[in-house]
């Protein structure tokens, strides 16, 4: 799974019908201290999230094990709304210290 | 699946139960001119393969918990076989080996 | 599978049902010389694995397994602990 942030949301009418009634949100990537990476996919909304929020993704075949995505041609699927990204203190430290390289 | 070369083994106590009893194994795949394909994976081991040796590997996970004999486990590579040789055409050993000109089984 | 190390954790309170109760790790990659390799990733722990530990996690499909009958959303599962990696030469 990834974390990434919703940036957009993508409309379509004519679709595979199994894709009927799915909201369809434009994810970038982000890295655990937030930063943006490169990319971006297109995945389908479990849990009502919208623009703006930090997000975990389930992408490959695991994605049609999220809730109503069963037999679905889904390949990526939003399945929570982050509240807080804990890091590994020493983690933290090694990231401050590269930083003042 | 892939030609690999183990180079390494892991060793793991608290693990899911399913894995118990396998080797876990360093596998670096390999290119057909023996060159490394990518970088190393951990594979469970369904054939008693050791360091140093060319196998073959699955990086499918059907096929790889089939072959370690544990069905629905978290396995997504298996080292199933150990190569004894490999025959290439000689059109493409060829092209692997232009130095050689004569056709011979690639080791 | 592959090598990896624990640098921290989400926390989701609005999430796909079958993930209640589940722990979230994030996963640093490894390479065989145990330095980081790519991006860290989001995985389900199968093992109770905890921050600074180097792991070993399955990707796919497969990675829900562990957690069977249930089908978790899920592609990445640490399944488990390394004690030590040997890799002559590396």
């Amino acid at each position: 799974m990834i974390l990434a942030r919703i940036v957009g949301t993508v409309v379509s009418t004519r679709k595979d019908a199994r894709l009927e009634g799915k909201k369809l949100l434009i994810a970038k990537p982000i890295s655990p201290e937030g930063a943006d990476e490169s990319g971006y996919l297109i995945a389908v909304d479990t849990v009502g999230s919208g623009t703006g929020e930090t997000v975990l993704i389930v992408s490959g075949s695991s994605a049609r094990n999220a809730s109503e995505c069963k037999d679905r041609p889904v390949d990526a699927a939003v399945i929570g709304i982050v509240d807080e990204v804990k890091l590994d203190a020493l983690h933290e430290a090694e990231l401050a210290a590269s930083r003042k390289k | 699946m892939l030609i690999g070369r183990v180079i390494g083994n892991v060793v793991a106590t608290q693990k899911v139960r399913s894995h118990e009893g396998r080797k876990i194994l360093v596998v670096q795949p390999l290119n057909l001119d023996g060159s490394d394909r990518g970088d190393p994976v951990l594979a469970l081991d369904a054939v008693d393969a050791g360091i140093g040796e060319r196998v073959l590997l699955t990086t499918e996970g059907f096929s790889a918990m089939t072959a370690v004999g544990r069905p629905n486990s978290p396995i997504d590579s298996a080292v199933i076989g150990v190569i004894d040789s490999v025959d290439l055409a000689g059109e493409y050993f060829r092209r692997l080996n232009p130095q050689m000109n004569t056709d011979r089984h690639g080791k | 599978m592959l090598l990896g190390r624990i640098i921290g954790n989400v926390v989701c309170t609005v999430k796909d049902p079958a993930l209640t109760g589940q722990k979230l790790l994030i996963v640093q990659p490894l390479d065989k010389r145990g330095r980081d390799k790519g991006r860290p990733i989001v995985a389900l722990d199968a093992v109770g694995a905890g921050a600074g530990e180097t792991i070993y996690w399955c990707r796919g499909k497969e990675a829900s397994f562990p957690f069977q009958p249930v089908e978790l959303p899920t592609e990445a599962t640490v399944v488990g602990i390394v004690d030590s990696v040997n890799i002559p030469g590396a």
